[in-house]
């Protein structure tokens, strides 16, 4: 299930030794190109955890459905903040839903 | 951690890092990071070294996130009723209650730990834990994962990310730490360490996923991929005693998506039903608990229902409230995000329309099931100095979450103890020479040798498995025939190995990845073929003998002997050590 990389929206984490996408992915499957943006060098190894999606700073990276399983086309968004998680989804006929919720307590040890 | 290295051009080239430790954690997940935790409260003063396959921050099977932990004991229940539900969950046993029990006496310390880490854990108004069923407690998991690597790393472990393992390191018989290779820098690692606890994930990908033909993803599967069994691989080629590998993690997944849906059936109380809209676990399964028979049975029960010809099968959510179906939906974009995705791009509310499920390939994970090594009680395998926790050590099923963080606290502790008044010897340097020739081979040989990719071997093996070793598309039966033929060719492959090529590092770990799942698949049909009988529907059907045999209620054990090279089979007695009838909770 490829990750898609808006090149557009991407600049490769400029300026850091390695893309948050890229530190991410346990499966070590994204890397910054020689474009200076982030691919995914192996769609089909991909687990779809989401992970480079979440840790993407610019929203550059959509997490999509391969056609074979999922119609064209529904879209699921993380906004990460400090201690929450906001999820935007639509589906194939525009309903868009919208979850929000605590990902992290106050740290008591 | 730079980007990916360029190829060595010969085998000088590559750089050797030795790193000495007094304890090495192979797997930076739940059950390692508990270990560093727990190293750090004993004796801070303990150099212990965390090696990572890839970044732990997000890394191996809680990547995505979870949704609830399974296990946490309420209160009014006793750590000997967890070990009734989980033998029950197992058919009766046999599984070593002597593990179970010390894990159940800790999970729930191992729970809080997590929810003091910063652990959205949901509770009602009155601040009491929201349960979903009998042990099961939902949280808000999607930075698990985060969570506990930071308390590892605040724990003062060192932690080497992108460092795949590929051997244990060996002195007169005992571990001395292990080997591996840096996928990003191509560099080769020596850790040399006084005790080392393996924690890595469990084995997936030993099996055919069925939307692996034709679609766009060959990892629509449920166990995280990149935990290929390489934990167990390293210590069978060293003559570790493996225990119940014929115990197969097999599970009710959501169809096409392979999303986790079991739990949700039980605690959302959506059930099970047919094409004819029958509940089925009423209908057929009601003697051996309907709606709450074990795990196996209810695995197992959508694929007969597929075979008897009324399938599909599905979890009925129409009933559902809309409030119940969005916690539903929360759940699942805290452990499997993209499902929600999945139903988006289906159209589909499932308080209309029913979800559809099926059966998952099947996996090694004795964090759920009970494969893995055979270990003592201070988690020790049977080799010397090589400890297990988590979904690497056996006969302990129904860990999950809270379990396995008890582990490798229990194994922390053990090899502790062992290291006492202990000497580091310095690592044999033939060894060392051997291992680095074996790993970067596949990448030496050139980009002009006529061999073997590591994606044709591992669609290979995956096909083999699942035609004749039990897969989904075999509605998980096998026979002898079938399994002899599955070894005769692992046997193939095995000698194949000698022509994998490798175009780049991230390439190599594919290459190791396939060795290892070889190793792992080798004995899963050695065990598949001792137990002459069918134990476990679903997760071991045996078509030739399809009735239980009380001669089989014990636990099915091998070794790899070190000098031929085969792999022998033996048994162990099991012992029940908690009263109370083995088949019922």
């Amino acid at each position: 299930m490829p990750p898609i990389v808006d090149p557009k929206k991407c600049n490769g984490c400029e300026g850091r030794e390695e893309s948050f996408c890229e530190e991410a992915c346990p499966g070590d499957l994204m890397y910054v190109g020689a474009d200076g943006k982030s691919h995914c060098h192996a769609a089909r190894d991909c687990w779809d955890c989401m992970s480079c999606v979440k840790m993407c700073p610019r929203g550059a990276i959509e997490t999509k459905m391969p056609y074979q399983l999922g119609y064209h086309k529904a879209t699921l968004r993380p906004i990460m903040g400090k201690d929450s998680i906001t999820w935007k989804c639509t589906d194939i006929h525009g309903k868009t839903v919208m979850y929000r919720y605590r990902n992290r307590l106050e740290r008591k040890g | 951690m730079p980007r990916m290295a360029q190829n060595p051009v010969n085998l000088d080239a590559v750089e050797t890092v030795r790193v000495d430790c007094d304890i090495l954690i192979i797997g930076g997940g739940n059950a390692g990071c508990f270990s560093a935790v727990e190293a750090a409260k004993i004796d801070p003063s303990l150099k212990v070294v965390i090696m990572e396959k890839a970044q732990i921050m997000r890394s191996g099977a809680c990547s995505a996130g979870m949704d609830a932990i399974n296990t946490y004991i309420p209160e009014g229940k006793t750590p000997e009723d967890l070990v009734r539900w989980c033998r029950s969950q197992v058919g009766g046993g046999p599984l070593r209650e002597d593990l179970a029990l010390s894990n159940a006496r800790e999970l729930n310390e191992a729970v809080d730990d997590l929810e003091r880490w910063g652990l959205p854990i949901l509770r009602d108004d009155k601040g009491n834990i929201r349960y979903r069923g009998a042990w099961d407690i939902s949280i808000h998991g999607e930075q698990l994962k985060p969570i506990m690597a930071e308390k590892a790393i605040e724990a003062g472990a060192q932690v080497y990310n992108r460092v795949a393992c590929t051997q244990l390191l060996m002195h007169e018989g005992r571990c001395v730490g292990a080997l591996g290779f840096g996928v990003r820098d191509g560099k080769f690692y020596v850790f040399n360490a006084k005790a080392t606890i393996n924690a890595t994930g469990g084995a997936a990908g030993l099996y055919k996923s069925y939307t692996a033909d034709a679609t766009d993803s060959h990892h629509q599967i449920w166990m995280c991929p990149y935990c290929v069994g390489t934990g167990y691989a390293v210590g069978i080629r060293q003559g570790a005693e493996m225990t119940s590998m014929e115990q197969r993690w097999v599970a009710t997944r959501t169809k096409d998506f392979c999303g986790p849906v079991d739990t949700i059936s039980v605690g959302y109380k959506a059930p099970i039903i047919n094409a004819k809209g029958e509940r089925i676990m009423r209908e057929r399964y009601a003697h051996l608990g309907a709606d709450k028979a074990p795990r196996y049975i209810r695995a197992n029960a959508p694929m007969e229902e597929w075979l008897a010809g009324r399938g599909p099968t599905y979890c009925d959510t129409r009933d559902m409230d809309p409030e119940l179906a969005s916690q539903m939906m929360t759940d699942y974009l805290n452990e499997r995000p993209s499902f929600v995705l999945f139903l988006a791009s289906r159209g589909q509310d499932p308080t209309k329309e029913p979800i559809e499920i099926y059966g998952s390939d099947p996996y090694i994970v004795g964090g759920h099931t009970q494969s893995g090594f055979w270990v003592d009680l201070d988690r020790m395998t049977t080799v010397p100095g090589l400890f297990a926790a988590g979904e690497t050590a056996g006969g302990n099923p129904n860990k999950f979450v809270g379990g396995c963080a008890a582990e490798g606290k229990i194994a922390l502790r053990g090899a502790v103890q062992y290291i006492q008044n202990l000497e580091l010897p310095d690592p044999d340097p033939a060894q060392i020479e051997a291992e680095k020739a074996r790993v970067f081979a596949p990448l030496l040989r050139g980009q002009d040798f006529d061999g073997v990719a590591a994606l044709e071997m591992e669609e290979r093996l995956q096909r083999l498995m699942d035609e004749y070793a039990g897969g989904t598309s075999q509605f998980y039966r096998t026979n002898e025939e079938r399994l002899d033929y599955a070894l005769k060719h692992l046997d193939v492959l095995k000698d194949q190995t000698r022509f994998l090529k490798a175009r780049d590092l991230h390439d190599l770990m594919s290459v190791h990845e396939v060795i290892d799942r070889l190793d792992v698949a080798e004995v899963l049909c050695h065990h598949l073929k001792f137990r002459k009988e069918t134990r476990w529907q679903g997760w071991q059907t045996r078509a030739d003998y399809p009735d239980t045999d009380p001669a089989y209620d014990c636990h099915v054990e091998s070794r790899r002997n070190l000098e031929t090279g085969e792999i022998e089979t033996f048994t162990r007695p099991y012992e029940q050590i908690v009263p109370g009838d083995r088949y019922k909770p």
